[in-house]
């Protein structure tokens, strides 16, 4: 048996050189050295490692074998789009920027800017490489780190497309900008690595919004990459939403590079996927940066929802908050792993962590894993993790006042989602979040009630 | 016809007999107060009528306007007008007090066929309501109970037995933990309410509350039996003699 794991590990690996080779002969942009670089930095360490497996610290409770063993194929030219009716039902209300990428690919046609301020560019990665490779090359790749992760290193072999948004300095973008990715069906199943990159110059502001989403059944990996770099006293809101369909496996890797009093929120929401890994990884880089990563996970099914949080603070003063809570229903497994990082010279840290969890059927599953690693000697960490059930009493007190068992199922289930929804700044994404998160929690309430109410 | 029937009530909680066959009529229009000591089955009796679940009925009979109360759940005793005064109010963290009460409001509308209220119509009434008990428009938008007073929640209670208008409402230990202020302001929200319609029942270990609250007739229970039944000077009686006389009292006797 073991034997045939490693045939089918250097098989996988065989497939991926295949790509890796095709896909260098073709890649955009493939004329700039710097750029020639990174992508075989990338798959040089990728082959190193290989995907992780569950002896891997960082990958413990999730094992991606479905992933590794599944021989992915790379979407590139000559596929059909879908049509601006099939994409109608992901639009966010109110949010008029909006660029759509087809697996992995950006889709001018279906994307619009709306009116953008003066100072605000929005565009495609490869666009924007192709136009003013100096600009980019000053922050693409910088900040990821390919040691670390294999999923990123393969990202980065194949980088080629994905969002980019520069705020100039003293800029505010008012609108929320929307990066919508969407996975379509195929004969086989397909792969794609979007790489986005946010820069935000010093004292700007903006909000973000990557939206991944399905259109068909068919088996796809969305391997994503977005290096945010939060320039001195900017102000960034960050929202990742997750609502693809039940076959969909997505790994994302948020790496955020804050500077001198700049202040980053990064929103999670995952309610969709079968097997979802995301990464969030601010480096507090600057002294008296902020820093809120909030989250909230909800997975039915067989769902495996993994969040690992990586949060690094390199300077004075800084102060980061974590918040995330899970709802699990049916077989699904979620995972917390909140590691926190002090650096030696990162005195006056105040660091915390919240991981609150709600299992509503017997065979949901959490681990939820702390880890502190603190080199500094004047500093404030504390973290916290709870499990538990919905509670009897409240819903005694619910129907008692003539609420049926179902509406007061979701109540409770909005109300505990909605500790991190009131995290959000108010406005159109986090209206949507409340939208989408409420209709999820109907669909929970009504399927534990259909399976016998539990307990 | 009476509003609440009591017939022979049987219920245990695992192993221990709890209620050993109370019998009990409530006329609309009429206040009742049950008083016993602690332990006595008055805080059982109050969540079975509720319909809380985890109890085993073993006997006996409920009928609630005419209808099997024990084949009701919770909501539905709600909706048929049956209302609960919690002794311990349940926090509810993220549900907010005014989107609570209007929820529970509708729910109730919608069981008796009445069109929904939204919140332009709901929140005068409310105002109205909040007004009578004393209360804060700012507890509103806080979440249902939490880091609420003492007094805030039970005051909160009669709020939401105001805006669910009941034809019983059961007040189970309102009075504990009230100072003489929140249990006067209290006692005027349940008086207010005071109507040909409407049944209380008061059930209580102190005299105290009955002071504001007069009621119609007293009941008095002990270890699971309702042993003596009489008008408002029971009470007192109680207040003066404590339960151990009326116990030792009316051994032998049979109850009113």
């Amino acid at each position: 048996m073991g034997n045939s794991k490693v045939a089918t590990a250097t098989q996988s690996l065989q497939n991926y050189e295949q790509s890796f080779g095709g896909f260098e002969k073709s890649a955009a942009s493939r004329e700039l050295s710097w750029l020639r670089k990174l992508r075989q930095d990338g798959f040089a360490r990728f082959s190193e490692t290989g995907f992780p497996t569950l002896r891997d610290e960082d990958w413990r409770f999730t094992n991606v074998s479905a992933i590794s063993q599944t021989p992915f194929r790379l979407v590139r030219n000559g596929h059909s789009l879908p049509s601006r009716e099939d994409i109608e039902p992901f639009r966010i209300p109110d949010v008029g920027c909006r660029l759509v990428f087809v697996d992995g690919r950006f889709a001018p046609n279906l994307s619009s800017t709306g009116k953008l301020a003066p100072g605000v560019t929005v565009g495609n990665l490869g666009g924007a490489i192709a136009r003013n490779p100096g600009a980019i090359e000053l922050h693409l790749g910088r900040y990821l780190n390919l040691q670390r992760d294999a999923f990123g290193a393969l990202n980065t072999a194949f980088l080629e497309d994905g969002g980019y948004v520069h705020i100039a300095k003293g800029v505010v973008a008012e609108e929320p900008i929307s990066l919508l990715f969407i996975s379509t069906a195929h004969d086989s199943p397909t792969v794609s690595h979007p790489r986005n990159l946010i820069v935000a110059e010093e004292n700007s502001q903006a909000t973000i919004v990557e939206d991944y989403v399905s259109l068909g059944g068919g088996e796809a990996l969305c391997n994503t990459v977005t290096e945010l770099v939060a320039g001195d006293h900017s102000v960034v809101s960050h929202y990742m939403i997750e609502r693809e369909h039940s076959r969909a496996f997505n790994v994302s890797t948020l790496r955020i590079q804050q500077g001198r009093t700049a202040d980053v929120a990064s929103h999670s929401v995952l309610i969709g996927g079968a097997l979802v890994r995301n990464n969030v990884h601010p480096v507090l880089a600057g002294e008296g940066g902020e820093c809120l990563i909030n989250g909230l996970f909800i997975g039915t099914g067989r769902q495996h929802l993994d969040n690992y949080m990586l949060v690094e603070h390199a300077s004075p003063h800084c102060s980061s908050r974590q918040f995330y809570n899970g709802i699990l229903d049916g077989h699904a497994h979620g995972v917390f792993h909140g590691r926190i990082i002090v650096h030696k010279d990162a005195q006056k840290t105040d660091a915390k962590q919240t991981n609150r969890n709600l299992l509503i059927s017997d065979s949901a599953q959490i681990d939820t894993k702390p880890q502190l690693e603190i080199y500094a000697d004047d500093v404030k960490c504390t973290h916290g993790a709870t499990i538990g059930q919905i509670d009897e009493n409240s819903l005694f007190y619910l129907r008692s006042r003539g609420i049926d068992e179902a509406s007061a199922r979701t109540l409770l289930l909005v109300a505990f989602a909605s500790e991190c929804v009131e995290r959000m700044k108010e406005g159109p994404v986090r209206t949507h979040v409340e939208k989408l998160v409420s209709e999820h929690a109907l669909r929970l309430a009504d399927h534990s009630l259909g399976a016998g109410g539990k307990r | 016809m009476s509003l609440l029937e009591i017939k022979n009530l049987k219920v245990r909680v695992e192993d221990r007999e709890i209620l050993k066959g109370i019998n009990l009529t409530l006329n609309a229009g009429e206040v009742h107060s049950i008083m016993g000591p602690n332990g006595s089955g008055k805080s059982t009796l109050a969540q079975v009528l509720a319909r809380r679940e985890n109890y085993e009925i073993t006997g006996g009979e409920v009928l609630f306007n005419g209808k099997d109360l024990l084949a009701m759940k919770p909501e539905e005793a709600a909706c048929e007008g049956l209302f609960l005064a919690f002794q311990y109010p349940v926090e509810i963290p993220g549900i907010s007090n005014a989107y609570f009460l209007r929820s529970a409001l509708n729910a109730i509308r919608k069981y008796r066929g009445q069109e929904e209220m939204d919140a332009m119509d709901f929140l005068p009434k409310l105002r109205e309501k909040l007004k009578l008990l004393e209360m804060d428009d700012k507890l509103l938008n806080r979440s249902v109970n939490e880091a609420f007073s003492g007094g805030e929640k039970k005051r909160n209670e009669i709020l939401q037995m105001a805006v669910l208008e009941p034809k019983l409402a059961i007040l189970d230990e309102t009075d504990s933990g009230l100072d003489i202020d929140a249990l006067r302001i209290v006692a005027q929200g349940v008086n207010a309410m005071r109507s040909p319609e409407r049944t209380i029942l008061v059930v209580t270990h102190y005299q105290r509350l009955l002071n504001y609250i007069v009621p119609d007739r007293v009941h008095v229970l002990v270890d699971g039996r309702i042993v003596r039944s009489g008008g408002p000077e029971l009470a007192l009686q109680l207040e003066e003699g404590g339960y151990a006389d009326i116990n030792s009292a009316s051994r032998g006797a049979s109850p009113a």
